[in-house]
């Protein structure tokens, strides 16, 4: 049976939990997303926005230096980070603006830990002429700088969220209140395969775009399927994105790489799917980091994108039936991805997908014969530099 | 026995009278300022109390109660030490009490375990607003088991459709929030409030009770005046916090809600 069901299950996981207020417009917006499914305009429109702005396909890269150090891989890069804003998240906030659009909704709001969702957003709202505003922790708000004032070109307002850890989960609150408020006239942008039903299947279907390449590019070049996909996973959104399309390659292994922070035996990480317990945030149920009076814990990790006390429910379905694999890569060995990727192939990745491209170091090792990769490259590094300048 | 929510109304139906539904958070500013509270409140015409469990991501909320969650949690505050509390609160009163709290403590506690003990410490009412109903068929079927009262929210946005269901997975009353947006004190009032009343009462003859943005006397006697009940939070959440460290709180407080239930 294809998940999620008609109530956004996938398994346990994922649902419907929010005020009632937003029953409504979810029912809606349901209803709308499934009938641009087999809308022709619709899906040429969105087609042509990916390939002439956006810029798809990405390229599938073999990264020949970096398999060489790592002996027993052969790494090939989905160059995510070569489109338009520097992240895979420009599928996403394309396709939701032009649902935002038929649904006749002018004001569009979202939420950004690293800000490469909310540049997205504020792109996709400039591209429409739709007014746009941002949620951005002020923690996030400092680290991410950069990020801040292309929103700010864009045309977007960033809204300061001061509350709870100053981070992603505080900003999503504060959008969710928000979205209640206004939601005759706001959609609500969710950058992440997360939030409640249909969110999680819709970020799902624009981005598996990325697997949907990557398989096809992938048989092209090497004539059969990759042994491994590697991917960051703070909500999920590039790593559901490449899985999906290989979700029935049952010989293709798949690994979703979780921060952990300053390690995930002390209380300061993100590593929510190998730490946390299936709980209700944000308005699915997934795994979460939660203490033991079901309060939500407050997340930690050197990447932005990646600091966040939940997960999207999909990717808990898969942990939970076995279909990928969750790891987790500290503060300090992501930051040495970084450093492998830009000195051996010229690349800047994002701290977010370092965490994958150190996970490789391990991967390496744990193979028993060379084997085959895709990493999702999913967002390039710029926005970082500033934050980490004194680490490397 | 009788649900004391249901037996409430149908005292106040022969009087004549609507309910007045105080709001306050649990262990704003300590279990035994809100002890104290809850056991004054009868005296001072409260039908109902609310009683909020803090939550860290309190999504429906406002700055005035997002503020009281996170000063109650930094004190310690947990569900286990609330229903402790609404012990306590039941050898002294009888006064309704509803149990305010988001979905993800209550699915952690377990669902059928939470709603057994909440009934044996004497809480009558749950009150989940973001557990739509059909996401709550497990802690349905245990309230009804434990007679225990499942408040639906209805809302500004709620289709025809819709509100068929949500009212039967209702108990003890339907909560009709008044505007689109999240809890906290407004200066005006949506002028289409009795239109959407009288459209529910279309579908359900349960008693309809009015909150989200009542913050005076005035606002109280006007939705009285449309709805079988009026939920004031925020305005005495206000209240407290500003009598915090005050040895006369728990008087001040009640003189300040006597004036509203009035």
């Amino acid at each position: 049976m294809a998940l999620p069901d008609k109530k956004g299950h996938f398994g346990e996981f994922g649902g419907q939990y929010v005020p009632e207020t937003l029953m409504a417009v979810l029912d809606e917006l349901l209803g709308v997303y499934n009938s641009l499914k087999t809308d022709k305009a619709f899906q040429k429109e969105f087609a042509f926005y990916l390939k002439d702005y956006a810029g798809r396909p990405t390229n599938l890269y073999f990264a020949e230096r970096l398999s060489e150090q790592l002996k027993t891989l052969k790494v090939y890069l989905k160059r995510e980070d070569l489109l338009h804003t520097g992240a895979h998240k420009i599928n996403n906030t394309l396709g939701q603006v032009l649902v935002a659009k038929k649904m006749g909704k002018t004001r569009i709001i979202a939420e950004t830990g690293a800000g490469q969702h909310g540049v997205a957003t504020a792109t996709a709202a400039a591209l429409m002429g739709l007014q746009c505003e941002v949620y951005m922790g002020s923690e996030d708000i400092e680290r991410q700088s950069l990020n801040v004032y292309r929103m700010r070109l864009l045309g977007a307002k960033v809204i300061p969220v001061n509350s709870g850890s100053c981070t992603l989960k505080d900003a999503m609150n504060e959008a969710i209140r928000d979205w209640v408020t206004n939601v005759r006239n706001t959609f609500y942008i969710i950058g992440s395969v997360a939030g409640p039903h249909p969110y999680p299947v819709m970020v799902r279907e624009f981005q598996s775009v990325i697997g949907r390449e990557a398989r096809k590019q992938f048989l092209k070049k090497e004539g059969k399927l990759p042994d491994y996909l590697v991917a960051c996973v703070g909500g999920g959104s590039n790593a559901m994105g490449l899985f999906h399309a290989f979700f029935n390659d049952k010989e293709v292994r798949m690994i979703g790489v979780e921060a952990a922070g300053e390690g995930v035996n002390t209380k300061r990480h993100a590593a929510t799917i190998s730490k946390g317990q299936i709980g209700v945030l944000h308005g699915s149920k997934s795994d979460l980091l939660q203490d033991e009076d079901g309060q939500i814990m407050i997340a930690h990790s050197i990447a932005a994108g990646l600091d966040y006390p939940g997960v999207g429910p999909e990717h808990s379905y898969y942990n939970k039936i076995g279909r990928a694999e969750y790891v987790s890569v500290n503060d300090k060995q992501a930051i040495e991805g970084l450093k492998l990727l830009s000195e051996k192939e010229g690349i800047i990745p994002a701290l977010e997908t370092s965490h994958a491209i150190y996970y490789l170091k391990t991967l390496a090792k744990r193979v028993k014969k060379t084997a085959s990769v895709i990493l999702c490259l999913s967002g390039r590094g710029d926005k970082d530099v500033g934050s980490i300048k004194d680490l490397v | 026995m009788q649900n004391r929510i249901d037996k409430k109304f149908e005292e106040l139906k022969t009087l004549k009278k609507k309910a007045f539904i105080a709001f306050i958070t649990a262990g704003d500013p300590n279990l035994k300022v809100t002890e104290e509270l809850v056991c004054s409140f009868e005296g001072v015409n409260v039908d109902i109390v609310e009683l909020g469990v803090p939550f860290s991501d309190p999504l429906a909320d406002g700055p005035t109660i997002q503020a009281a969650s996170r000063r109650a949690l930094a004190k310690g505050v947990t569900l286990k030490k609330i229903l402790n509390t609404v012990k306590n609160i039941r050898v002294k009163t009888d006064i309704p009490i509803c149990l305010m709290t988001y979905y993800n403590p209550v699915f952690h506690y377990g669902e059928k375990k939470f709603v057994e003990d909440v009934k044996k410490c004497g809480v009558d009412g749950l009150i989940i607003p973001d557990l739509p109903y059909q996401e709550a068929k497990v802690l349905i079927e245990s309230a009804r088991k434990h007679d225990v009262a499942t408040i639906m929210f209805l809302t500004p946005t709620t289709t025809e459709k819709r509100m068929k269901e949500v009212v039967k997975a209702a108990t003890g009353f339907i909560y009709y929030v008044s505007l689109t947006g999240v809890t906290g004190e407004r200066k005006s009032l949506p002028s289409d409030i009795a239109g959407h009343i009288k459209s529910a009462r279309k579908v359900s003859k349960k008693p309809i009770c009015v909150g989200f943005g009542i913050s005076n006397a005035e606002q109280v006697k006007a939705m009285s005046k449309i709805a079988d009940g009026v939920i004031v939070g925020s305005a005495i959440v206000n209240e407290i916090n500003k009598n915090v460290g005050k040895k006369d709180i728990v008087k001040k407080v009640s003189i300040f809600v006597s004036k509203l239930a009035r």
